[in-house]
């Protein structure tokens, strides 16, 4: 007798199957309990792209997501490449999400195409912990491209989306062939009696993912060593005990 | 000074700029300038031996580009069409070139221009510099007729008729002209306005690495040319492993049927003798070359080797345990893509004043572990230059409560600081710098970092400097 769950868990191998990925694809757990059982991979897939958008006052300038993209490069082992366009990069801030700088190669151009040239040919590169690229423009075929280059070389493309305009922002919104896109926003932080300034909190959101539903969370901002963590007042939420 | 004897008469063949100075010209005779500058000194000129060492400055320059020719007595012809962005642009590669021509002890000037003709012109007669694309012809009619690299006779000829300059040349109807002063002025005159084409042979150093295919039928394809890249660097490691080296700047020259020319050069981090991967390199760059009727011959140069020693890394009961990554091919096509200097690594630099915190180093530059100050909250993304912003603040030392940044306000809600930085007089900062830094957190949760330009009571104005968040 065949269960439910079986045929379920049989249909799911013939699908992963059909698009081309390999079976038992790495991933990596973001080492946040309800994050991770979220995620189809347990976890952000290796050997894929994805998007990371920032919202909020100041989010042209991408603070916090260059946060969150640095924190999953850091808990990832190899080189990383970084590829610019804008000079606006803070080295040493990096350092506080456990990025090293020893670890980081730069590659700097000024037009949207050749950083998407830099990225793929950072990712046929085997060994590198991550790619990172700063993008506004990004098509469905050069995503596709870049997502066929990922996963042919097992080294994941995290792409960060810039605006300088409100043309170019909504372009972001438009659809692209990454396997996860992700949404950060930074929100209060909680209340020192004190004075001064905690770990800061963002809300992160996944806006599509290939194989889970669109959720949003509330986190701890990336420590030293680049890992998000639940928040003590809320992690024993009611609420939250019932997920899943 | 230099003397050459023609005949029985010794006359000048160069003279220094001193010599110059006084009123000594090429062409005057030896006994004249004697009885002007009694104590000259004097030495015989050796045609040879100068074109030996022209040819030593022309290999010399090849590090700047792979088509160069000596142009003798006293010129070196460099195309930079399609190696200029390796080295910051025209302006920069002028500079550079120099700069380092003129370390030397040589005195030199140059002129980068459409055509060699206008170039050579524009660098003996007139400012020297670069001539804008397209502007040849403004740039050579002011100049003199000597600039068309014509014969004493030919020039003097001009003189007698009242022809000066070469915008005069240009301005007579043709067919006269060409009767009057001949074939060999038309055509100067052509090749210094851009309307006919000059070839310029590049020399190959004796000691470099070639190989090289000629083909009895043109060739054009895309396909085709990577196809014999592909060998030529099948080819040219085979020997290159003979002698055990490894390239480290390789050159491709195209010579199409019609002996117009193309170029692509690329370099490598580490030596290399990977013939796929040197082949690769080119990929792209082949695409930007125009075959025109067709080519002919493509010819692949090593022209700057290094020792290369083969390493053992994989064999019977040997596992490779080598986990580092060599990224000496990646940052190989990186920088054949964008540029030497646009790929790097950024090493940390023990300053606390922000803009000094990084130092650009070479992306393969061994690895020192030295970071920053541990526990440093830095922003991610730095505002160059600071933005002004207006602050309320309850008290005088206290953190805003509130400001406007790009007509926004913003209320803030937590805040740390004051993290005070000062100017570094050990590096010999001038000017007396204090900043005192706060983190701010407004009240939708995002981060600022701004900071005050002096102490309140001494009116210190506020600035937006980075983001956390």
């Amino acid at each position: 007798m065949v269960t439910r769950r079986e045929v379920i868990d049989d249909l799911r191998r013939q699908i992963e199957r059909l698009g081309g990925a390999p079976g038992a694809r790495k991933s990596l757990p973001f080492g946040v309990s309800v994050l991770d059982r979220h995620l189809p991979g347990k976890g952000l897939t290796l050997g894929s792209l994805h998007e990371v958008i920032e919202e909020g006052p100041a989010s042209e300038f991408a603070g916090t997501a260059t946060f969150f993209t640095a924190g999953i490069a850091a808990r990832l082992k190899g080189p990383v490449l970084w590829c610019l366009t804008r000079r606006d990069l803070f080295a040493p801030g990096l350092m506080q999400v456990g990025l090293h700088p020893d670890r980081v190669i730069y590659a700097e151009t000024c037009r949207d195409a050749d950083v998407l040239l830099l990225i793929e040919e950072g990712l046929h590169q085997k060994g590198l912990g991550a790619v990172i690229g700063e993008v506004s423009r990004l098509g469905l075929t050069a995503s596709r491209r870049l997502q066929v280059a990922a996963e042919a070389s097992g080294v994941p493309a995290l792409v960060i989306r810039r605006w300088w305009t409100v043309a170019e922002r909504d372009l972001t919104q438009l659809p692209t062939a990454a396997s996860t896109r992700w949404r950060v926003l930074p929100v209060p932080s909680e209340v020192v009696p004190a004075g001064g300034l905690k770990r800061g909190r963002w809300q992160v959101e996944l806006v599509r993912c290939r194989g889970a539903e669109p959720r949003s969370w509330i986190l701890e901002a990336c420590d030293a060593q680049g890992r998000l963590a639940l928040p003590a007042n809320l992690a024993d939420r009611q609420d939250q005990a019932q997920i899943r | 000074m230099t003397v050459i004897k023609q005949g029985s008469r010794r006359l000048i063949a160069s003279a220094c700029p001193t010599a110059q100075r006084v009123g000594l010209i090429e062409g005057m005779a030896v006994a004249k300038a004697q009885a002007m500058v009694p104590d000259l000194h004097i030495i015989d000129s050796d045609p040879e031996g100068e074109n030996a060492s022209l040819r030593q400055l022309a290999e010399w320059a090849i590090r700047f580009s792979p088509v160069v020719a000596p142009n003798p007595p006293d010129g070196i012809w460099i195309d930079i069409a399609g190696v200029e962005h390796l080295f910051g642009g025209e302006e920069a590669l002028l500079k550079k070139l120099i700069d380092r021509v003129e370390n030397n002890g040589i005195h030199a000037r140059a002129a980068i221009a459409d055509v060699p003709g206008a170039a050579w012109a524009v660098a003996r007669f007139g400012k020297g510099g670069i001539i804008p694309s397209g502007r040849a012809v403004d740039a050579v009619s002011t100049l003199p007729v000597q600039a068309l690299r014509l014969s004493p006779e030919t020039v003097s000829a001009m003189h007698r008729l009242g022809v000066e300059r070469v915008g005069q040349l240009a301005a007579m109807p043709r067919a006269p002209m060409v009767r009057r002063f001949g074939h060999e002025t038309s055509l100067r005159l052509d090749q210094a306005l851009g309307h006919a084409f000059e070839l310029i042979t590049p020399i190959i150093p004796d000691e470099a690495v070639i190989a090289s295919r000629a083909f009895a039928e043109p060739i054009g394809r895309l396909e085709d040319l990577q196809l014999v890249v592909r060998r030529l660097s099948d080819e040219l490691c085979q020997t290159l492993e003979k002698r055990g080296e490894g390239v480290r700047r390789l050159d491709l020259i195209f010579r199409r049927v019609d002996q117009k020319g193309a170029s692509l050069r690329v370099g490598t981090a580490k030596a290399s003798r990977d013939h796929v991967h040197l082949a690769k390199l080119f990929d792209e760059k082949i695409e930007t070359v125009d075959p025109g009727f067709g080519i002919e011959e493509i010819v692949l140069i090593a022209n700057h080797t290094e020792a290369l020693v083969e390493k053992q890394t994989v064999a019977k009961g040997i596992e490779a345990e080598d986990e580092s990554v060599d990224l000496s091919q990646l940052v190989d096509r990186l920088t054949a893509r964008i540029g030497e200097d646009r790929v790097y690594r950024l090493a940390p630099v023990h300053s606390l004043v922000p803009e000094r915190m990084t130092r650009k180093i070479s992306p393969l530059a061994p690895l020192s572990g030295s970071t920053w100050p541990e526990n440093l909250e830095r922003p991610t993304r730095l505002l160059d230059p600071p933005e002004s912003i207006m602050t309320t603040a309850l008290l005088p030392d206290h953190p805003p409560v509130s400001f406007i940044w790009r007509r926004i306000r913003y209320k803030v809600t937590k805040a740390d600081g004051p993290e005070r930085i000062t100017s570094e007089w050990w590096l010999g900062d001038e000017q007396k710098m204090i900043r005192d830094y706060y983190r701010l957190e407004t009240a939708e949760g995002s981060r600022f970092w701004i900071f005050r330009d002096a102490p309140m009571t001494e009116g210190g104005r506020w600035w937006m400097h980075g983001f956390f968040a």
